[in-house]
């Protein structure tokens, strides 16, 4: 029997085996699938990470190296290469790798941090051929970045998510040449200073309302038709427009990675298709936690390591104390407010809520009730679905509530 | 003169709107913090950008490197050069130079390897 398991190697797995070392936890052991821990962040050598965190900015490889350092450092037990095969809901956990054969574990808690995928292009229905060519952006960011491949030299972005608009950037220094970002929405997920420092320093075309129609090419992707989208996101025909390309990548969002989740049958939410969990981030499986990109996913990686101390510090508390819930709020919101993290409130205590909008909002008035009691308000200039959101309540303002309502007034 | 700029110092983004006479910047407004009123002179006098990207080891593995501070944005191309055309003594480890003197900034690994 293992004290805790903590499936992922990443940032969120990294942060929640500190915190739970610094907790009290002696025994824990993190299954990473990888040749090395880090995660996603090896691949992420542009700069940006850390600000919040460690006030500085540093690249994703610096990033995680801090925290490997400090695993390193506290002696926590890791094994790489190895890949989680099952879990069940007694936390029951069969994993392999090339020495210990197939092996099981049992343990007393157990963080999912398996962090998130791409959207794929088989979800999203484009017509035309399938040639080779076409590649989600963060394959296309390991091919650079890891193994020094350049997919491709003419290339078409679809969606401005953050990972395409990096390597709008990355194709064009490593001399590729990148004809548009196309963006079926209004307006770009990814942030205001990536649009500023990928793509306007090196002019490459942003085409907001857009999106690629047709797939041409037999054995190499030979162009793509782009057109523009009406307000119902249907495209416009006569706006057709051919773009010779060798390569299309595509970013258009990222999907929480929970197969083994559903394994152990933990509740998932159809919204964030992450977890269902409490403030501790506890799943609906008793001693089953998860945190980072794998629950719901983030902007940045230092809100990731955040909600892993969260997780790290209740899983100690539950190995050394076990359960005790006192109370169940249920969190309900009113479709503008897509979702929150917690979904569920189990202990009186202050609790951050975070959440995220379904549209571009100004000028808006963020309202927790319950029932017809309103708790809180609090204003906000401007709330858009890319920025993740975050309220606080006081332990004293939650205490008796049976439902807590979140809504947004909009003047 | 007014100019509009999207800060790129953290990922809040801030939308500037910088005031110029005679090519001086006499007022930023829009940052949320200090380092958005330097961002905001230096785009409108010398814009910077550091540079992130790989470089080649000598077993022909990569190792992520970056400029350990920005560089004159006009010099990108060159630097991306200069990172193309180095060969990274084997073992290498976080913050250790490859580059000395590139544009002002020097040109670190990002990444342990061995």
């Amino acid at each position: 029997m293992r004290d805790l398991v903590i499936i992922g190697g990443g940032p969120a797995g990294m942060s929640a085996a500190i915190t739970a070392r610094e907790s009290g936890i002696q025994d824990i052991l993190i299954l990473e699938r990888d040749g090395q821990l880090g995660g996603i962040l090896q691949q992420c050598i542009h700069n940006g990470f850390g600000l919040h965190k460690f006030g500085e900015e540093l690249t994703g490889p610096e990033y995680a190296w801090k925290y490997e350092k400090k695993v390193k450092e506290l002696g926590i037990e890791y094994k790489l290469n190895t890949m989680v095969l099952d879990i069940t809901k007694d936390r029951v956990i069969t994993a392999t790798n090339s020495s210990d054969g197939i092996f099981e574990l049992k343990a007393k808690a157990i963080i999912l941090a398996m962090g998130c995928r791409e959207r794929s292009k088989g979800a999203l229905n484009i017509a035309g051929t399938r040639p080779a060519g076409i590649y989600s952006a963060g394959t296309a960011q390991k091919y650079v970045n890891t193994m020094g491949y350049l997919p491709g030299k003419n290339v078409v972005i679809l969606g401005s998510g953050d990972i395409g608009l990096i390597m709008a950037r990355r194709m064009t220094l490593e001399g590729a040449k990148v004809r548009a970002v196309c963006e079926i929405m209004s307006y770009s997920g990814g942030l205001a200073r990536n649009i500023e420092q990928c793509l306007n320093d090196f002019d490459i075309p942003l085409k907001l309302e857009h999106t690629v129609v047709e797939i041409h090419g037999k054995e190499r992707l030979e162009g793509v038709t782009i057109a523009k989208v009406d307000k119902n996101r249907k495209p416009i025909l006569d706006t057709c427009e051919y773009i010779p390309c060798d390569t299309l990548l595509l970013s258009v969002g990222l999907i929480p990675e929970n197969e083994l989740s559903k394994k152990a049958d933990v509740d998932i939410s159809s919204i964030t298709n992450g977890a269902i969990v409490d403030q501790d981030r506890q799943t609906s499986c008793e001693g089953i936690f998860a945190c980072g990109n794998v629950l719901h996913v983030h902007d940045l990686v230092d809100f990731v390591s955040q909600e892993a101390e969260l997780a790290g510090k209740a899983a100690a508390e539950y190995i050394k104390q076990g359960k005790k819930q006192t109370i169940e709020i249920a969190i309900k919101t009113d479709g503008k407010i897509r979702y929150t993290v917690p979904q569920v409130i189990t202990d009186s205590k202050d609790v951050t809520l975070f959440f995220r909008v379904s549209d571009i909002y100004k000028n808006a008035k963020i309202c927790v009730s319950d029932g017809d009691k309103q708790i809180l308000s609090k204003h906000r200039p401007k709330l858009a679905p890319g920025e993740m959101e975050s309220i606080t309540l006081k332990g004293e303002q939650i205490c008796g509530a049976k439902e807590l309502y979140l809504s947004l007034e909009v003047q | 003169m007014e100019r509009k700029l999207t800060c790129i110092v953290c990922p809040l983004g801030c939308e500037l709107v910088v005031t110029i006479e005679d090519n001086n910047v006499i007022k930023v407004c829009g940052n949320t913090c200090k380092r958005g009123e330097v961002y905001a002179k230096n785009e409108c006098t010398c814009p910077k950008r550091t540079v992130t990207s790989t470089a080649m080891c000598d077993n022909g593995s990569l190792v992520s490197v970056k400029t350990d501070s920005p560089i004159p944005k006009e010099k990108i191309y060159e630097c991306m050069q200069i990172i193309n055309s180095v060969t990274v003594k084997l073992p290498v480890a976080v913050g250790d130079i490859i580059v000395k003197d590139v544009f002002g900034s020097n040109i670190v690994a990002t990444q342990n390897r061995s």
